[in-house]
């Protein structure tokens, strides 16, 4: 390849999301490649604070899922991604998703919003009625 | 697998020090405590230490400005004390800067700023 490669996601492992107690050990385990990769303490927090909000969205709106994590590599550089994958309801209007205060429910409407503020790459792909996934990555500076 | 929080007692002043990584029940059932514990004890301070907490999410930083909320209606006011730099740097960023909730660097100046006093001033003095 052409040193843009990202290190093969088969080497991720898998997380189910299907409690409380889930939500817990998915920040767990994202602060442990967060250390592993070396990323500052502030952008391990952003990070493991980033994953706790897609955890829950996964369990509380997603119906239960899993969590897909490793480290990567681009370009030389290092990072952690964490992927939530559900097939729940999915969302209707993404943008509206993402605004920061909307919720469907009784939250605080920030998670989406802010897991994007808090990461350096962001991606959110959901058809209604066939699930949702967010990736999110954070690179060593 | 819930967890119950120990709340103590220290004369007028609850304080609760969160010492792990919490799953939202055992949140939710800290905040429905020390509702219960204040009108109990009629304790007019609530002190929460999170100096062991690694990161606050949406879910637990709203739980921390709706007890100082619950605990001002029922007479006590809520102290946070403990917060990590990088953990008040993220709730910023995150969207949540809880701007009704006083607070604290450590439980020493929390507990001397329920008492009256303003700490800061009082080790220039
Ligand atoms: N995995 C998901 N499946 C379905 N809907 C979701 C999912 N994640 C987020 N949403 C929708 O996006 C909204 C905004 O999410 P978020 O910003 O985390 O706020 P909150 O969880 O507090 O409602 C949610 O209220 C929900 O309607
Ligand atoms: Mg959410």
């Amino acid at each position: 390849m052409n040193g843009q490669s990202v290190t093969a996601e088969e080497e991720f492992s898998t997380l189910p999301i299907t409690t409380n107690d889930d939500v817990v050990r998915a920040r767990q385990l994202v602060r442990a490649l967060a250390q592993q990769a070396k990323l500052s303490l502030v952008d391990q927090t952003k990070l493991i604070t980033a994953a706790s909000e897609l955890a829950r969205n996964t369990l509380v709106h997603g119906g239960g899922g899993v969590m897909r994590s490793g480290l990567v590599e681009r370009g030389g550089r290092r990072g952690v991604t964490a992927r939530f994958e559900d097939s729940g309801p999915g969302i209707p209007d993404l943008d509206l998703a993402l605004t920061d205060g909307w919720t469907s429910g009784n939250g605080m409407g920030l998670g989406l919003s802010g897991a994007r503020r808090l990461t350096d790459d962001f991606t959110l792909a959901s058809k209604p009625g066939a699930g949702t996934t967010v990736s999110i990555t954070k690179w060593v500076r | 697998m819930t967890e119950r929080i120990p709340v103590l007692k220290i004369g007028d002043v609850l304080l609760v020090s969160i010492q792990t990584d919490l799953e939202d029940q055992s949140v939710m059932n800290l905040q429905e405590d020390l509702a219960a514990r204040i009108v109990e004890t009629g304790a007019h301070g609530v002190v929460i230490d999170i100096t062991a907490l690694e990161i606050v999410d949406s879910f637990v930083g709203r739980m921390l400005a709706t007890t100082a909320a619950i605990s001002r209606m029922l007479d006590a006011e809520t102290v946070l004390v403990g917060m990590r730099p990088a953990v008040a740097i993220t709730l910023v960023e995150l969207g949540l800067s809880l701007g009704g909730v006083r607070t604290a660097l450590s439980l020493e100046k929390g507990l001397a700023l329920l008492a009256g006093a303003d700490p800061v001033r009082a080790d220039r003095a």
